[in-house]
């Protein structure tokens, strides 16, 4: 060991392929196969961040997800990820990383200042302090100076991918106990996933090596992965985070890619069984300091040596109240580190434990705990003290030096997946440890994670369960899986978890949740302050909050709050686990449903030639349609008025493929729409077609359009073209659901035919320049009539409907003919001096004629009664959806009924939205009687139209009231809907 | 992510099927006949119970069926799969989910 903390030899890593990167701008160096955290233990860095409240200087607590200190932001700009821990980003080359909530480094950091206050910071301090006058006076000091890292600028341009899976059984965590449950599972021909998150596999054995057949793990481990990689039904999963187990067996995990191509991918894997091996976390002792950087979990502190050939310091002071950390003494030792002492706090420490001890020659303190740590940047001395079973501290001795604090406080079952599935959890005190209840199906738990601590025993419980999977799914298997021996000691009963206290102290410096800097004394402050339900003590402190969730803190946690609150540990609880296990990037969720994927739009058949003659296409209700087409430097309204002008004058062709159909057939076919429309259908002849109302169960206008019937038992249900998709589910759910009896079928046909619709006087000189099979002459099909025959050469349907007011026909023909259909059309139409219009040329005529626009001219209060169908109701005796709506006393009250609206000659249009009031009413007590829904100038009438919902509008004909809005006060007279030919003379030509 | 057995099409994934509120709802008529309160009732008062639930689904990216399911509120264990139009499975107590 000379100059940094890289040791000469050992570890997994490659020192063949050194590599450089950056942390808060200096340059280091590490080796492949190093984490972030052990390459910067490796080069002397203790201080990676500062706490999130009170900016304390912190260093690298543990090895894995766990880590509750090490975060770090990676990368620049728009490819930056915030607050990742640095114990999982595995070492690149050029790596960028900066220590979070630091400025302008980690180890000297502006606002470490804070720390000195944490007596005037406890618990719940915002909630008391930062009332008056308001929160908002403080929320902007306070935001700059708490939080964590900074998120991305601009747009992720990375990629992500999902990826659905099967499996009868997918085993979690890839562990000694993950390993052995695959193999079993996978025996026979069961399709097995097995997912872990490191790079390899072995889980704990690859950091904490245990002799198996009186080897290195790393001969069994590798035979057993070569082994599972030649099975063709198992699928390993390495860097793959399980973040998730949701009802019915669905795991979710996210695939970690490095080089090129997608960043990350989304499993989402259904399975028939789950088994859970993800281990255990080892907990922090709650002591005065603890938090000083070099104070280490001690598996972690033995995995840095055994796994990365670091020593995470010089000279180290192992503190326990188990077996595990004498382990880690042990590796210091042998990696040339100077363990003064390991301090156990149990009186007896097992036989075992004392003889390996002495036989490394390491002392042995039983009854001994730590009592404080000096050394703000970096651990300088430890005080140690007796300590008896209820954790009460004696005398501090005098500090002895170190510059490493090995702690190990026993383990905890991880068993956020198992929670998140809805497992139920107690504790065990035999174990030390919170558990899972016996029986619980939908997840399974193995080793570790069950709390069984001895390799022999997970094994034989991981075999066991393996082979239960696979019997219970089908697959019953029987092979010759040679139990290991491990070389391990055996288990003993588990010290009581407590905090390490001397009778004087409050506890304020004995960090429990180091990420948010709750303390001890904090958690028994929210006891003593009655938030003592485990999810008022998690909100009331912020303990378990934010990046790591509380996996190192919940469980001191809930063992302060029992003894604050003389409760039992199962008393107190547990939160409840949410997913994900370890935060995973919204771009995993997004997987390619981004930017033009987000909402895919539908383009119209014709979409080329619509784009050929230059035309302004825009989003409309999902489909990208012509709002205009402008010739050379037309403006928008330039272009809108001569489209209007021409279909008026002439003739203009419209693309309105996107118009609703679906064809409704059957014998009851009939019988199923009276049903369903406000009007009467069952009088509606072959041939024939109607304008109608649809209403949901409250009596409110869900949507029109034009009934036609094709023949005896076939109609077309035309909707608007925003609810052809919707409306066609709620058929099926009528007939379905509520008439099954009903002899009718539904068809959703919109996107078979594409519809061009020519009108405007000269309409049908333009449809005679085609061969047809239909009569269409005045006489044989008038206004509102459907013919179907041949059109061109293909099948068609002619309806004589009008959306501009003008002699109309709407040609549909199959999709496929659309394009070529619109091309003639327009040849053939230059005779007669056609004119293509688009969306915005026909909202200007239908407002004209005082057509109603569903969604425009009616909202979610909008009744039958108030749009003109007062009459058609009473007359109609059958009933139809919502009508028993409309006869509740609110339809019969005063309601804001459809009109037009005249404003005098020369005035500009009314604004959309503007309010009619009663002006008599004082301005800030006045409320509304209607407002303005459509409003345009009309090239036609040449002035403004405009309709409106107004209250008791059509018995206020003639009246003339005020309007407000932002643009003023103006006023308008009311009128019927009507402004253009309101007789209907040109639709009949 | 509920696993849900269309009748018509085997198990899929929940992302497949749009929740249709609870089964077994009565709709009065003819509107005449019926109260106000009855029918205020029929439209927005329903039962949430903890534990089954009798409820409607429809396979909205498969067959686009609609069908019953018997539901467990708590666990999400789904007990039964019938068809639209057919009484409650033998397997569900009688006064189940729905008014």
């Amino acid at each position: 060991m000379s100059g940094g903390y890289r040791l000469a030899s050992g570890g997994r890593i490659d020192r063949s392929r050194p590599l450089h990167f950056r942390m808060d701008g200096v340059m280091h160096s590490g080796f492949a196969g190093d984490t972030l955290a052990s390459a910067l233990l490796a080069n002397g860095v203790r201080v990676v961040g500062r706490s999130f409240k009170l900016h304390r200087p912190r260093g690298v607590m543990a090895a894995g997800v766990e880590e509750t200190n090490a975060l770090v932001d990676v990368g620049k700009g728009a490819n930056a990820e915030a607050n990742l821990k640095a114990t999982e980003i595995e070492l690149v080359d050029g790596l960028e990383a900066r220590s979070v909530n630091a400025w302008p480094r980690a180890d000297r950091d502006a606002l470490g200042v804070l720390g000195l206050l944490k007596p005037f910071l406890p618990a719940g301090f915002y909630y008391k302090t930062f009332i008056r006058p308001s929160w908002d006076t403080y929320e902007g000091m306070i935001r700059r100076a708490a939080g964590l890292g900074h998120a991305p600028v601009g747009v992720d341009p990375d990629t992500y991918e999902k990826q659905f899976a099967h499996a009868d059984v997918v085993v979690v965590g890839g562990g000694i106990a993950g390993l052995v449950a695959a193999w079993s599972a996978s025996a026979g021909d069961a399709q097995v996933i097995l997912i872990d998150d490191q790079p390899e596999l072995g889980g704990t054995l690859l950091g904490q090596p245990v002799p198996i057949n009186g080897d290195a793990p790393d001969i069994w481990l590798s035979r057993v992965e070569a082994e599972l990689r030649a099975r063709p039904n198992v699928r390993l999963l390495t860097r793959t985070t399980a973040t998730g187990v949701y009802d019915h067996h669905f795991v979710l995990a996210c695939a970690r890619r490095l080089g090129a191509g997608p960043r990350q991918r989304l499993w989402k894997i259904r399975a028939k069984k789950v088994l859970l091996a993800s281990g255990a976390f080892e907990r922090p002792l709650v002591f005065p300091d603890n938090d000083r950087p070099g104070v280490m979990l001690a598996g972690a502190a033995r995995t840095y040596v055994e796994r990365y050939g670091v020593a995470a310091g010089r000279s180290a002071i192992v503190v326990t109240n188990n077996d595990s950390a004498y382990h880690a003494a042990f590796s210091l030792r042998a990696a040339g580190v100077k363990v003064s002492a390991i301090a156990d706090l149990r009186a007896s420490p097992p036989r075992h434990a004392l003889d390996a001890a002495r036989h490394h020659d390491i002392e042995v303190m039983p009854a001994t705990a730590p009592a404080g740590v000096a050394g703000r940047h970096g651990v300088k001395s430890i005080k140690l003290a007796s300590v008896d079973g209820a954790g009460r501290l004696g005398a501090a001795s005098q500090p002895i030096d170190c510059d490493l604090v090995c702690m190990s406080g026993g383990w905890s079952p991880a068993l956020h997946l198992y929670a998140q599935a809805g497992g139920a959890m107690h504790f065990d005190a035999e174990r030390g440890a919170i558990v899972p209840d016996a029986a619980f199906e939908p997840v399974v738990c193995v080793g570790a994670a069950r709390g069984t601590f001895t390799l022999a025993a997970s094994i034989a419980e991981a075999y066991a369960a393996g082979a239960h999977a696979a019997h219970a799914t089908g697959h019953p298997s029987n092979d010759g899986f040679i139990t290991p021996k491990v070389d391990e000691w055996p288990q003993v009963a588990a010290a009581p978890i407590v905090e390490l206290r001397s009778a004087r102290s409050r506890g304020a410096h004995s960090w429990v949740d180091l990420q948010n800097d709750v303390t001890a004394a904090d958690v028994r402050l929210a006891a003593r302050e009655n938030y003592r339900s485990v999810e008022h003590l998690k909100r009331y402190t912020t303990l378990g909050m934010a990046v790591d969730q509380g996996k190192t803190s919940n469980v001191n946690a809930i063992a302060i709050m029992a003894a604050a609150t003389e409760r039992t540990m199962d008393a107190v609880g547990t939160t409840r686990f949410r997913p994900p296990y370890t935060p995973t990037t919204l771009g995993a969720f997004a997987g390619r449903e981004v930017g033009q994927h987000y909402r895919p739009l539908r383009r119209l058949p014709a979409h080329e030639a619509h784009a050929e003659l230059g035309a302004v296409i825009e989003d409309y209700g999902g489909w990208l349609r012509p709002a205009f087409y402008p010739k050379a430097d037309e403006s928008e309204a330039t272009a809108v008025t001569r489209e209007v002008l021409a279909v008026r004058g002439g003739v203009g062709l419209f693309d309105g493929s996107p118009l609703g159909k679906i064809e409704v057939c059957g014998p009851d076919a009939a019988e199923f729409l009276n049903r369903i429309y406000v009007n009467n259908m069952l009088t509606l002849g072959v041939g024939k077609a109607r304008y109608g109302l649809m209403l949901d169960e409250n009596g409110i206008v869900k949507d029109d359009g034009v009934l036609s019937r094709i023949s005896a038992d076939k109609f077309l249900v035309g909707t608007t073209s925003a609810g052809a998709n919707s409306i066609g589910y709620w058929l099926e759910e009528w007939l379905n659901c509520e008439w099954p009896h009903l002899n009718a079928t539904i068809a959703p046909v919109t996107s078979q035919w594409a519809v061009m619709t020519v009108t405007g006087p000269r309409a049908r000189d333009l449809l005679r320049a085609f061969d047809t099979s239909i009569d269409l002459s005045a006489g044989a099909c008038p206004h509102m009539n459907v013919r179907e025959g041949t059109f061109a050469g293909v099948p068609a349907r002619i309806h004589r409907v009008s959306f501009t007011g003008e002699l109309s026909f709407e040609v549909a023909v199959p999709a496929r003919y659309g394009q070529a259909l619109w091309r003639e059309m327009l040849k053939r139409g230059q005779a007669f001096g056609v004119t293509p219009y688009g969306i915005e040329a026909l909202m200007v005529m239908r407002v004209e004629k005082g057509y109603l626009h569903i969604g425009a001219d009616t909202d979610g209060t909008t009744m039958p009664q108030d749009v003109g169908f007062a009459e058609i109701m009473a007359k109609k005796k059958a009933d139809y959806a919502g009508k028993r709506s409309t006869m509740l006393p609110v339809g019969r009250d005063p309601r804001r009924e459809f009109v037009g609206l005249e404003v005098a000659d020369g005035e500009a249009p009314l604004p959309i939205g503007a309010h009619i009031v009663d002006p008599s009413e004082a301005a800030d007590t006045r409320r509304t009687h209607g407002w303005v829904t459509s409003t345009c100038f009309s090239p036609t009438l040449e002035r403004p139209v405009a309709l409106a919902l107004v209250e008791n509008g059509r018995a206020r004909m003639g009246e003339i009231v005020t309007l407000t809005s932002t643009h003023g006060r103006r006023s308008a007279t009311v009128v019927g809907p009507c402004a253009y030919d309101p007789n209907g003379e040109r639709l009949n030509g | 992510m509920l696993l849900i057995e269309c009748p018509w099409c085997g198990p899929r994934s929940e992302i497949e099927y749009s929740y249709g509120g609870p089964a077994h709802v009565t709709r009065p008529g003819p509107a005449e006949a019926v109260s106000d309160v009855e029918w205020a009732t029929y439209l927005h008062t329903r039962q949430n119970p903890k534990g089954l639930h009798l409820e409607r689904w429809r396979h909205t990216h498969g067959c686009r069926q609609w069908f019953n399911i018997a539901r467990d509120t708590v666990t999400h264990r789904i007990t039964a799969v019938y068809r639209m139009g057919e009484a409650p499975h033998e397997s569900v107590p009688p006064k189940g989910g729905a008014t």
